[in-house]
């Protein structure tokens, strides 16, 4: 006989809410008419993260003492719970920018229906306290998000995103199994806390075990050497999906990875430091110097959500309250920052008909004069310029792993900070100091179309990236309490 | 209202700025708005002048506010004499900036208007920042609104330009972030009223050579040529004349205050480098072909003299070099805009194609020639007066210094007077044609403020060099005062 468990149904609110609203997307598909599937279901999507959001805030608010629920299945504590408002914002950003983009009519429900899916999978994925359920959640979410990537099947690059995507994707996955099961098969527990308790810290098994689960962990915050399928898979997808994967699967796997490691894998800790701290270096490296040969826009976000990756990875390396607290900071800027970027993209993609690139991007900051500002913020807050959280998050990470001895650390990201400089200032450099009529290029098809969706969700961003330099202190006692789920 | 003056002083351009940004007006009247903001901030200044008590040490018109506490950050800020003195000659210079600009009618008045003013808020700021991280936060906000004002009203070349000013500017701005932390991190706090002294040479150098490439000093002037002669003309004032004195001015609050016996130790290799600067300098802008080419190289000379001012490390050297900086700022702004006046009659800085200038001209002829006897530091000029003190200073480490500091000047004679005669004396050069006009009203509203500030300091040099400091020793006030 079969216990039910106790299921605290408010704890998983935002995953249920999300897949409430993915449920009737789908029923919107079929049901509604061709003419406003559209506008329908692009609310009903809105409306989901919305109320993720809320569930998500309340969740905050009243889980102040961290639990796990449902037989151990899944914690309720801040640390979720800011993740999953973080979560639940950027998708309903996404919501906006994605919009206007053109697909085919009778694909629109069930795209907002995946991306409602995936947000619920991350939602449950960010409160995973088992082997079992962080699995699920990875698959539940990625499965999403491959078909999104290849939503856009007329184009073939679209579908070649996704088919990389898809691969390379399983073979994080499947590197996550291994190591899940090879952990299980040596503490015989699935729990975090039990797999950290069970003391089996210098098992050679548990090592490898530990460094999968890192690889498929890393898979997904697309560090570099996993991040083969970012420039890809980014490039090719629709650009509001790009937008979304770049915010909210950063998000999810990094705030995923701080727990796995901390609660799981304690008498570990020396080994994982080290471990990350090199993935650290290597994605600052790779991530930085590959986005200064690109042309192509969302490239050079995507080598830069590489480098981005490396400098969270630092405030997990330097793990610590003050490490916790840098890592949640610098997650609030970010996700705006690139939500942003990849929006301001995909309204110049709008224009022109064609992919974005360093040149076709000129005069595009005196042409629309709002978008090339919020542009000029977004590189700004990327390359950690002050008037932006990026600034501030970038002097936590370093002031985290000063704290903690790894001064190296810091070396590093300052000196892959110069390299960027070069290529977020070039994106500058692309709008504002070439003419559009020095290189003869003209819009496809009269004057652009004024998207007010896409221009709320990047005066949000825009508010976010600015608001979150001059608000430090509510962020940051957010970000305290949120950390104080954990035990280190 | 007192404690509020420094935040005003901030925070009123910031708002002009956002103001222009969005106000519904055309080119012309974004145009007043902007001169009239500046106005309004020489205004405040002036009022914050006569409240300020000079005989006193301690930090002035200062408001704390905590912005996040948990690393002890906050905003903090205040004025010290020379502070003060430092953001009364930046608000002077960018309000004629900004008044020429309209003057001379730029277009995409909306950017550059809210970009001038933007500018203005951060430089304030960096001379009134008491906490570290906030310093950091407008040195950097510094280099946004100046990216773009060379970026995109600059001459032809301004892409290579800006970005080997970035490069070298970012580069060393990083370098000093890292030491912010490490030393913020080591003292608990980032307020620089309340950090104690710090030995450790590395902290040291991460700063320095940060200001050191703002200055710019030998070997780091490499970005200064370029941009210079890409940025327009006003903007250079505005480089040579404030931005550079905020590299100098963090010299002496930061890397002289808070490392006081690394930099004593270090004395000696900053002494040559700014010796390096002083005559490298020199010789570079005799050898210029052009106006600004002289007047640019003669800014890297003078940043080496006031380098061996605050190197000299007494009191007359810190006198000396407060009293230097407001001058060459005045004097090096007023000089690019006269650069950029001659400019715009001819087409060209050459000498090789100008000449002759003075015929009929009478206004151009004495502004410039007024302007160049006080750059060349003739006695009874305010720049003599900072230069004595410099080299009086400067003697006491050692005459030979002072020998150096005197070549420069005799050096500072020949690039001025060739420069000078190569604009206005001689025959008239194939580009200077006959209907090139005067100085014209607009222009010589924008000038003569600035030149009158030097005549007036000439008469009163110690208006400056015994209120730099409370009117004590400066050398006790910055050792024991600024560096706890």
């Amino acid at each position: 006989m079969i216990h039910k468990p106790h299921i605290d149904w408010f704890a998983i609110s935002p995953s249920l809410a999300l897949l409430a609203a993915a449920g009737t997307l789908l029923m919107i598909a079929v049901f509604v008419p061709a003419r406003p599937r559209r506008a329908v279901a692009a609310c009903t999507g809105f409306l989901g993260f919305a109320a993720a959001f809320a569930f998500a805030v309340l969740l905050d608010v009243k889980s102040a003492h961290g639990a796990t629920i449902v037989h151990d299945a899944l914690y309720r504590d801040r640390w979720a719970a800011l993740a999953q408002v973080l979560i639940a914002g950027s998708g309903a950003v996404a919501v906006l920018i994605s919009y206007r983009e053109r697909m085919r009519d009778e694909h629109v429900a069930e795209y907002y229906a995946l991306l409602a899916a995936a947000g619920a999978g991350m939602a449950f994925f960010v409160q995973a306290s088992n082997l079992m359920t962080l699995f699920l959640g990875l698959e539940w979410f990625s499965i999403a998000l491959y078909v999104l990537t290849a939503i856009d099947i007329d184009l073939i690059g679209s579908l070649e995103a996704g088919l990389k995507y898809l691969i390379v994707g399983a073979v994080g996955s499947a590197t996550l199994l291994f190591g899940s099961a090879l952990v299980y098969g040596t503490t015989g527990e699935l729990s975090f806390d039990k797999i950290g308790a069970a003391g089996h810290g210098h098992d050679s098994m548990l090592v490898v075990g530990l460094a999968m689960i890192i690889a498929g962990l890393a898979f997904k915050s697309s560090a570099a050497p996993f991040h083969m399928w970012t420039p890809d898979a980014y490039q090719g997808a629709p650009t509001p999906v790009t937008a979304f994967m770049a915010s909210a699967t950063k998000i999810a796997a990094l705030v995923v990875t701080y727990r796995v490691l901390t609660v799981g894998f304690p008498q570990d800790e020396h080994l994982w430091r080290y471990a990350i701290a090199v993935i650290a270096c290597i994605s600052l490296a790779w991530g930085n110097i590959g986005a200064l040969v690109q042309r192509n826009v969302k490239r050079i976000l995507a080598y830069s959500s590489v480098s981005h990756a490396g400098f969270m990875l630092i405030a997990v390396a330097a793990a610590s309250p003050l490490g916790e607290r840098a890592l949640m900071y610098y997650l609030i800027p970010y996700s705006a920052m690139s939500l942003g970027a990849f929006a301001v993209v995909a309204a110049r993609e709008r224009e022109l008909g064609v992919p974005v690139t360093l040149q076709n991007l000129a005069g595009f900051g005196w042409e629309r004069p709002f978008l090339g500002v919020s542009m000029w913020v977004f590189m700004l807050g990327m390359l950690g310029f002050p008037l932006t959280g990026g600034f501030i998050g970038k002097f936590y990470v370093f002031a985290a792993a000063y704290d903690h001895g790894f001064w190296w650390l810091i070396v590093a990201g300052v000196i892959a900070t110069m390299i960027s400089a070069y290529y977020y200032l070039g994106i500058v450099r692309a709008m504002y100091f070439r003419d559009a009529v020095e290189l003869q290029l003209a819009p496809a098809g009269g004057s652009p179309p004024r998207e007010l969706l896409l221009g709320v969700g990047v005066l949000i961003c825009v508010g976010v990236t600015a608001g979150s330099f001059f608000a430090v202190q509510p962020l940051i006692d957010v970000a305290r309490s949120a950390a104080s789920a954990l035990p280190f | 209202m007192n404690h509020w003056l420094s935040t005003i002083l901030i925070l009123l351009p910031l708002g002009g700025a956002l103001v222009i940004a969005v106000a519904p007006l055309t080119a012309y009247w974004l145009g007043s708005l902007a001169a009239l903001v500046s106005l309004a901030e020489v205004g405040f200044w002036i009022k914050s002048a006569t409240n300020f008590d000079f005989g006193s040490t301690s930090l002035q018109f200062a408001q704390n506010r905590s912005w996040f506490s948990d690393l002890h950050v906050s905003y903090h800020v205040g004025q010290y004499a020379f502070s003060l003195w430092l953001v009364g000659v930046t608000v002077v210079v960018m309000a004629a900036c900004t008044i020429y600009g309209w003057w001379a009618g730029r277009d995409r008045a909306r950017a550059y208007f809210a970009l001038m003013l933007f500018l203005t808020g951060a430089i304030v700021g960096v001379f009134t920042a008491q906490d570290l991280l906030l310093f950091y936060a407008f040195f950097e906000a510094m280099l946004i609104p100046l990216y773009v004002l060379i970026g995109v009203w600059g001459g032809a070349d301004r892409l290579r330009a800006t970005i080997t000013f970035v490069v070298y500017t970012v580069i060393g701005s990083l370098l000093m972030l890292a030491a912010i932390i490490v030393y913020g991190l080591q003292q608990g706090t980032f307020d620089l009223t309340k950090m104690g002294p710090s030995s450790s040479t590395w902290l040291f150098l991460g700063f320095v050579v940060a200001f050191a490439i703002k200055s710019p000093l030998f070997p780091l002037h490499g970005w200064l040529p370029g941009t210079y002669r890409e940025a327009p003309p006003e903007v250079s004032a505005v480089l040579s004349g404030i931005v550079s004195k905020a590299g100098l001015y963090g010299l002496l609050r930061i890397a002289i205050a808070k490392f006081p016996t690394v930099a004593h130790d270090w004395r000696y290799v900053l002494l040559v480098l700014a010796s390096i600067s002083l005559v490298y300098g020199s010789l570079l802008a005799f050898r210029a072909p052009d106006f600004r080419g002289v007047v640019m190289y003669s800014s890297l000379a003078q940043s080496g003299l006031i380098v061996l001012g605050l190197f000299a490390f007494n009191d007359l050297g810190f006198d000396g070099a407060v009293l230097q900086m407001v001058n060459h700022a005045l004097i090096s702004a007023s000089l690019f805009l006269l650069a950029g006046m001659v400019e715009r009659r001819t087409s060209t800085g050459e000498f090789a194609l100008l000449g002759g200038m003075a015929r009929n001209r009478p206004v151009l002829a004495t502004v410039v020639m007024t302007t160049g006897i006080i750059a060349l530091a003739v006695p009874l000029s305010t720049s003599f007066a900072g230069e004595f003190l410099i080299l009086a200073g400067v003697f006491q480490q050692g005459w030979a210094w002072a020998a150096i500091g005197a070549a420069g000047m005799v050096l500072a004679a020949m690039y001025m007077l060739r420069a000078i005669s190569g604009v206005l004396h001689q025959e008239p050069g194939p580009a200077v044609s006959e209907s090139a006009l005067d100085l014209r009203l607009g222009e010589l509203a924008v000038v003569l403020p600035l030149v009158l500030c030097l005549i007036g300091l000439s008469a009163w040099p110690n208006l400056i060099s015994q209120r730099a400091f409370g009117g004590g020793h400066a050398r006790t006030a910055i050792v024991q005062g600024l560096g706890k």
